[in-house]
């Protein structure tokens, strides 16, 4: 079980302490410094361990969240805890950050209370956590003990994630689709690997304790949907071509599993404002947004030149946005001149590439780029490895083939049908690692 | 060096570095490098030439980066270009990027070389020392090859600037120490000795570490050295603190160029001359007097640089050893260290008191600190320091302080740190020895120091106890009583333990007497310890035990009893449970006296040199003193390790008057049985033969018990062969086990194997009869030329064969070369008084020394084709004898010794084999075809090898098998 957890600033300085169990020691604290933040190699491994003593570590921007045990906890455990805990402080005070932290300072000690018992996590759904812990003050004087009671209950309860008595005038629900694709290609433009990963965040206003059905194109879905003969005419023509297949996914907390494994439907009741309802990973049929063709030549010793090309594969309806091509150059570069038609590129030194940036791009365009590299001869003969070229970019669709079918709200205590509720669904897919040899 | 003056800083460079300082993170900081490295590179790629001042600072630059731990691969040329500038900075910016950054294998190294002879031959002292500098700091082969012959010259030069001969004379010693074999002195000898007359006395302080360096490699060529280092030597010392301006150090003159002298002093023996003799013992007189002074300063370095020329001088008098009257003062010197404030004072007078003890004449002086020296033992904090006293300690004991010093290191071992105490019982239990007059008392330090420090007692001190109690009549009694009472204690040490048996089994009847320790309790005392200790120790305690039963035979039923319990007789290890049921046995079955002769006293042990001494030795190094000890003996393997260490016991007690010399374990292999001993030895063989699988699987076969009587001569020729020898050699070329010869009285059995040209047979001899074979002997012999072609080795037999017993005899064989006939064995003995002589021939034959060979088709039939010419091949045809069975045919192939290769011929009736014979003088390979024709009961069988009589042979064995 976790025996505590720290946070550093950048330097190294201890932000946040809490232990949990007496296990820990205050030199923990140190060793985490000494052998991690301040180590003279960079530490990769998220998980240390210094003197039978194990370290989980997530940096956050210049903030380092560590969980400290002597117990062989799960680890899947710990990060999942960890992502959770950033969350919620995310939700409490915006961007996790030194001064954030400093000014949070009780605030936080006060949720680490609550999520954390013993070592043990607790309840960590934003939407109930604020219900009694409040950056305001206490309100105790407002809170009759009804209110305290139903806490109580809420917290212990079965829905821990959703109190009861919410109330919207207008019932609203957006629904965003976040997808980010990773892409390795060989020069020739075969890809090497690929694969999308996706996240369906949620965004609801509802009143009462309404239960959603969420419907997507899942292959096994509709195929079950298909055999079984009971769908609608919409589900029998979108089944077959445009089903995608789903190759893991996980649920947010408020999903009936079980529902789920014996009929494949995603039904749940939602908590109340946003959160994330599910992740996946996709590794066929993904629609690749662009591709680039790269051409290197080296002209003697001392000259290199390089001419890039990217083409846009989807719909010409459909706008690409924040395109960025990075190319590398070698260690030994002495001077670059870039041409490209579209956009604007230049050479960045710091990083030894030649960055270039688009802002909008439409589907099934073409654009280029050719630079001329000069290079100072060395005495060292090592080759240049030719890292590969990688890109980033925003499109407005799921690169994976997802679409969402339908979201469905029943709240059979109040007046409202699924037809009253606003509902919102919006796409984006973004380049994760997306690199093509050259 | 001067630094980079102020009005030449370098901006750039400057903000750079902040830059980089400023960085928050490591990213940050590559992020600024990458960008730096990149306007380095487009300046120096550009077509203008840079000025020096950029140049250099570019160079800054890029070193920085280095030194911050990136790779930099470019800028070299550019280094190299700063080194022709005609500015000092910038030369020694070029010179210091070179000597950090190029390796010498750079294909620029010429051009530094280039660069560095033209300062070298310039008249500029500055670039001469810059170039030295970066020689030195390179120092590599390439470099010594260059310079090692203009640097000399430069050196002993007259013109050369005082700065620079400092230079030169550190740059040779550098690369003097780098590559000895390049710097060849040869001529300049003399001149560099002669430096040490120079008038700067810089100049003297490098050449002086020069000449060091090399005396100690060459002594006799620097020989001259001496008497200049002492006159040297004697004009700095009676020089006022005033004469030497700058080289006054503190009020003291010249502190290193005077340790430098005296260090210097002490490669060479005591000069002969009597006038520089007698000079320097002047100065080392006027040293110690020095140190008598008062201190001319309060500062700690004033005396730093006294005392270091002060323990220079003591290092160089014991060096000497010479000087009864400067040892004693450099004694009475160390004396008052020994009491300093300073703790590294105090460590460095013990450790040079240690060496001044070993001296003769200074031995007295240094006895006089003892009550300071153990007062150090016992107060200094540093455990350093504690060492080095306990060091001394060990030193300077005599028989006059042994007894006070033994005691003080016995109640030290108590307190003292973990990291000695080992080596401080080894010491403690030597010293009790060596100077031992009351060996009572010996007895005594011993057991408290394993009662005090058992762990870190190791088996060499308690076996060596054992050894003078049992060398020593006189002390025996007592160290019955001691360890007795030692025993009793509620907890001991196992060791304790070990040493409590061994004494107790041996001079437990002398402390028998009194009711207090009656034989009953003393072996209820060892008894209730035997639960807790480890199996070696259990195993002494079993043998222990057995004497007891010796000694007390009132003990012998619960002796017996203790045994006969599942927990000995059942122990799960082999040892214990091996010695619990042979000496229940031998207690139950032996008579009394046959008791006695087996468990009599340990004999004395043969005097040897002490193994704790060696063991010291061996743990100290250098820093141990080494002493002759007058009685050593060494302990030797006295029931060590466990292994038979009993069996070992009870041999040596069997030997009655056993050659001292001998050593203990080696009587099982020598085993000289004489005068009364066969009947004991011949009753233990019953005593093992009866007590069932474990007893015989160690006592029976350990042919050391057994080859104990001298072969008696034959009266009778041996017999001719038996005719049916031959058809008895038959049955065994193709199997290395079985029955090779059975009548009505003897039946021989037979084990061999074989390994390469070596082979070993066991012949089994069994008596078929109730009457014992009286002188029974066999001989192996190998008539006419066989004698040159095979090497037999027997051991001989028991004489005596008892009625239905069996006797083992191994035969050793070497194959020198290929042979023909088999070696014959010839056995004799009477029975019933008839004399029986039966002669039969050894399986031997040559296919025994096959070495299987595994080889494809086309190997098989490529070397196949390589042996035919017409003697290298033979072949016969004969009618099958036995049934055509494959899997006989294929186990008779392989028992021959070679290698069965399948899928080789192309008919798959055919069988084809190969190997090679290997015999001492050569290696013969055998290649065989045996084809059956199965319609007319034929076999055909070819047979090809490199010698012809070997296929010869080979098929003729072969072709009687089928």
């Amino acid at each position: 079980m976790i025996g505590g957890l720290f946070i550093y600033n950048h330097k190294g300085e201890v932000l946040i302490s809490r232990v949990y169990r007496d296990d820990i020691g205050r030199n923990a604290v140190d060793a985490f410094r000494v052998n991690v933040i301040h180590a003279r190699q960079q530490v990769r491994s998220p998980v240390t361990n210094i003197a039978r003593t194990s370290f989980f570590h997530v940096k956050r921007s210049n903030i380092w969240l560590a969980v400290v045990t002597k117990q062989n906890v799960n680890a899947a455990m710990v990060f999942e805890f960890l992502y959770k805990m950033c969350d919620v402080m995310a939700s409490y005070f915006g961007k996790i950050s030194e001064e954030n932290i400093k000014n949070n300072f009780v605030l936080i000690y006060e949720l680490l209370d609550e999520i954390l018992d013993f070592g043990y996590p607790q309840n960590s759904e934003t939407g109930s956590l604020k219900t009694f812990i409040t950056q305001q003050g206490i309100k105790g004087q407002h809170q009759t003990k009804e209110e305290q009671s139903q806490i109580t209950s809420q917290v212990t309860g079965q829905i821990g994630w959703r109190r009861e008595g919410i109330k919207y005038r207008r019932n609203e629900l957006f629904l965003d689709v976040l997808e980010s694709v990773n892409l390795l290609m060989s020069p020739q433009g075969q890809v090497l690997s690929a694969h999308v990963s996706g996240r369906v965040v949620m965004k609801s206003y509802l009143s009462g304790m309404p239960e959603c059905k969420f419907g997507m194109n899942d292959k096994i879905i509709i195929d079950k949907a298909g055999k079984g003969g009971v769908t609608n005419e919409a589900g029998k023509s979108t089944s077959g071509k445009q089903s995608i297949a789903i190759d893991d996914c996980t649920f947010n907390q408020c999903v009936r599993l079980s529902k789920f494994d014996s009929e494949r439907s995603i039904s749940f009741i939602p908590p109340d404002g946003e959160y994330e309802l599910m992740r996946y990973r996709t590794t066929k049929d993904i629609i690749l947004p662009f591709r680039v063709i790269p051409l290197v030549r080296e002209v003697g010793r001392t000259k290199l030149e390089v001419k890039v090309v990217i083409k846009s594969n989807f719909k010409p309806s459909l706008l690409a946005q924040k395109i960025e091509v990075r190319i590398p150059t070698p260690l030994n570069t002495s001077g670059v001149q870039v041409i490209c038609m579209k956009g604007k590129a230049k050479y960045k030194a710091s990083e030894n590439a030649i960055v270039w940036k688009i802002k909008r791009m439409a589907g099934m365009k073409e654009s280029q780029i050719s630079a001329e590299i000069e290079l100072l001869p060395t005495n060292d003969k090592k080759k240049w490895a030719r890292p590969p070229i990688s890109m980033n970019f925003e499109v407005p669709f799921a690169p994976s083939g997802l679409k969402v079918r339908y979201l469905k709200v029943f709240e059979s205590k109040l007046n409202y049908s699924d037809h009253d509720v606003i509902k919102w669904v919006r796409y984006i897919g973004r380049s994760g690692i997306y690199e093509t040899r050259c | 060096m001067p630094a980079v003056s102020k009005g030449d800083g370098m901006r750039g460079l400057a903000v750079f570095i902040s830059d980089i300082r400023n960085c928050k993170s490591k990213e940050a900081e590559i992020k600024r490098i990458n960008k730096e490295l990149a306007n380095i590179r487009s300046k120096f790629k550009g077509d203008k030439a840079l000025d020096g001042y950029s140049k250099k600072k570019y160079v800054c630059k890029l070193l920085f980066i280095f030194l911050l731990g990136h790779d930099i691969d470019f800028g070299h040329m550019e280094a190299v270009n700063l080194l022709s500038s005609n500015k000092y900075t910038e030369k020694q910016i070029g010179y210091l990027f070179i000597s950090v950054l190029v390796n010498s294998n750079s294909e620029l190294i010429r051009l530094i070389n280039n660069a560095i002879k033209n300062d070298l031959s310039s008249r500029n002292p500055t670039f001469m020392c810059l170039a030295l500098h970066c020689i030195a700091n390179v120092g590599s082969r390439e470099m010594a090859e260059a310079f090692a012959g203009e640097i000399p010259r430069i050196l002993v030069a007259g013109d050369t600037m005082d700065s620079v001969k400092q230079s030169a004379a550190l740059c040779l010693l550098r690369l003097y120490k780098a590559s000895p074999d390049l710097v060849l002195m040869g001529e300049w000898t003399s001149r560099v000795v002669h430096l040490l007359n120079d008038q700067h006395m810089g100049v003297v302080t490098a050449a002086i570490s020069l000449i060091t360096c090399l005396s100690s490699k060459n002594p006799d060529e620097f020989k001259t050295c001496v008497s200049l280092a002492v006159s040297r030597l004697s004009r700095i010392v009676s020089s006022a603190s005033t004469d030497l301006q700058d080289y006054t150090y503190y009020f003291v003159p010249a502190p290193w160029l005077s340790c430098k002298l005296l260090r210097l002093l002490q490669c060479y023996p005591p000069p002969e001359d009597g006038a520089v003799k007698g000079r320097l013992v002047e100065c080392l007189e006027t040293i110690l007097n020095k140190a008598q002074e008062p201190p001319k300063s309060k500062k700690v370095q004033h005396s730093n640089a006294k005392n270091a020329i002060l323990f220079e001088a003591i290092s160089l008098i014991i060096h000497y050893d010479s000087e009864p009257n400067l040892l004693v003062r450099a004694c009475n010197q160390l004396g008052q260290f020994l009491q300093h404030r300073e703790t590294n004072l105090r460590y460095l007078a013990l450790e040079s008191m240690c060496t001044l003890a070993s001296s003769e004449f200074s031995h007295e002086a240094v006895k006089t600190h003892i009550e300071t020296v153990i007062n150090a033992l016992k107060t200094e904090r540093d455990v350093s320091v504690r060492q080095r006293a306990a060091d001394l300690l060990y030193a300077m004991c005599d028989r006059s302080n042994a007894k006070q010093i033994v005691a003080e290191m016995l109640s030290y071992l108590e307190t003292a740190d973990y990291s000695i105490r080992e080596e401080m019982v080894l010491k403690v239990a030597i010293l009790a020895e060596k100077y031992a007059v009351d060996y009572s008392w010996y007895v005594d330090t011993i057991l408290n120091l394993i009662r005090i420090a058992g762990d870190y007692v190791s088996e060499e001190v308690w076996y060596r106890v054992i050894q003078i109690v049992i060398n020593r009549d006189d002390v025996q009694g007592y160290a019955a009583k001691t360890v007795f009472e030692a025993l009793q204690a509620p907890a001991c040490h196992e060791n304790m333990v070990k040493v409590g048996g061994y004494i107790l089994g041996e001079f437990g009847n002398l402390i028998a007497g009194d009711p207090r320790s009656s034989p009953l309790v003393q072996f209820n005392l060892l008894h209730s310890k035997f639960h807790l200790c480890s199996v070696p120790t259990r195993a002494l305690l079993l043998s222990a035990y057995i004497k007891f039963i010796n000694l007390f035979p009132e003990t012998k039923a619960t002796i017996q009893e203790v045994l006969r319990s599942d927990s000995q007789i059942r122990n799960s290890d082999v040892e214990l449970q091996q010695r619990a049921v042979e000496y229940l046995k031998l207690s139950s079955i032996a008579s009394t006296d046959v008791l006695a002769t087996v468990l009599e006293e340990m004999p004395p042990f043969p005097e040897r040199e002490s193994s704790i001494l060696a063991k010291l030795k061996k743990k100290k190094g250098p820093g141990a003193v080494s002493v002759e000890l007058e009685d050593g003996k060494e302990r030797g393997e006295l029931n060590g390790g466990g292994d038979r260490g009993g069996d070992a016991a009870i041999a040596a007690s069997n030997a009655s008057t056993p050659s001292p010399s001998a050593d203990l374990l080696g009587l099982r292999s020598a085993a000289p049985v004489s005068g009364t001993a066969p009947s004991a030895g011949s009753l233990l063989v019953d005593v093992f033969s009866e007590a069932g699988p474990a007893a015989s699987s160690a006592g029976v076969n350990d042919d050391g018990f057994l080859s104990s009587a001298p072969p008696s001569a034959a009266s009778e020729d041996p017999a001719p062969p038996l005719p049916e020898s031959d058809e008895l050699l038959n049955k065994f070329v193709c199997k290395n086990n079985g029955v090779l010869f059975e009548n009505q009285l003897l039946q021989i059995g037979i084990k061999s194997e074989y390994r390469q040209n070596l082979g070993r047979m066991y012949l089994f001899y069994g008596n078929k009869t109730s009457v014992q074979f009286v002188s029974f002997s066999t001989i192996v012999s190998c008539p006419g030329e066989l004698q040159s072609q095979l090497n037999v080795q027997t051991k001989t037999v028991e004489p005596l064969v008892e009625g239905g017993a069996q006797v083992q005899q191994v035969i050793n064989i070497e194959c020198l070369t290929d042979f023909i006939d088999a070696p014959l064995l010839n056995i004799k003995f009477r029975y019933g008084g008839a004399l029986q002589n039966i002669s039969l021939k050894l399986p031997v034959t040559i296919n025994k020394f096959f070495q299987p060979t595994e080889m494809a088709a086309a190997d098989f039939f490529q070397r196949w084709k390589q042996l035919s010419q017409p003697q290298q091949e033979a072949q016969k045809i004969f009618k099958a004898s036995h049934g055509m069975d494959t899997e006989v045919l294929k186990a008779k192939l392989l028992g021959l010794g070679t290698a069965l290769l399948e899928n080789v011929d192309p008919n798959p009736e055919n069988y084809v084999c190969a190997g090679v014979i290997q015999t001492k003088a050569q290696q013969v390979g055998c290649l065989l075809r045996l084809e059956p024709n199965a319609q007319a009961q034929m076999y055909r069988l070819t047979l090809r090898s490199s010698k012809d009589t070997v296929s010869q042979r080979v098929c003729d064995l072969l072709a009687e098998q089928f």
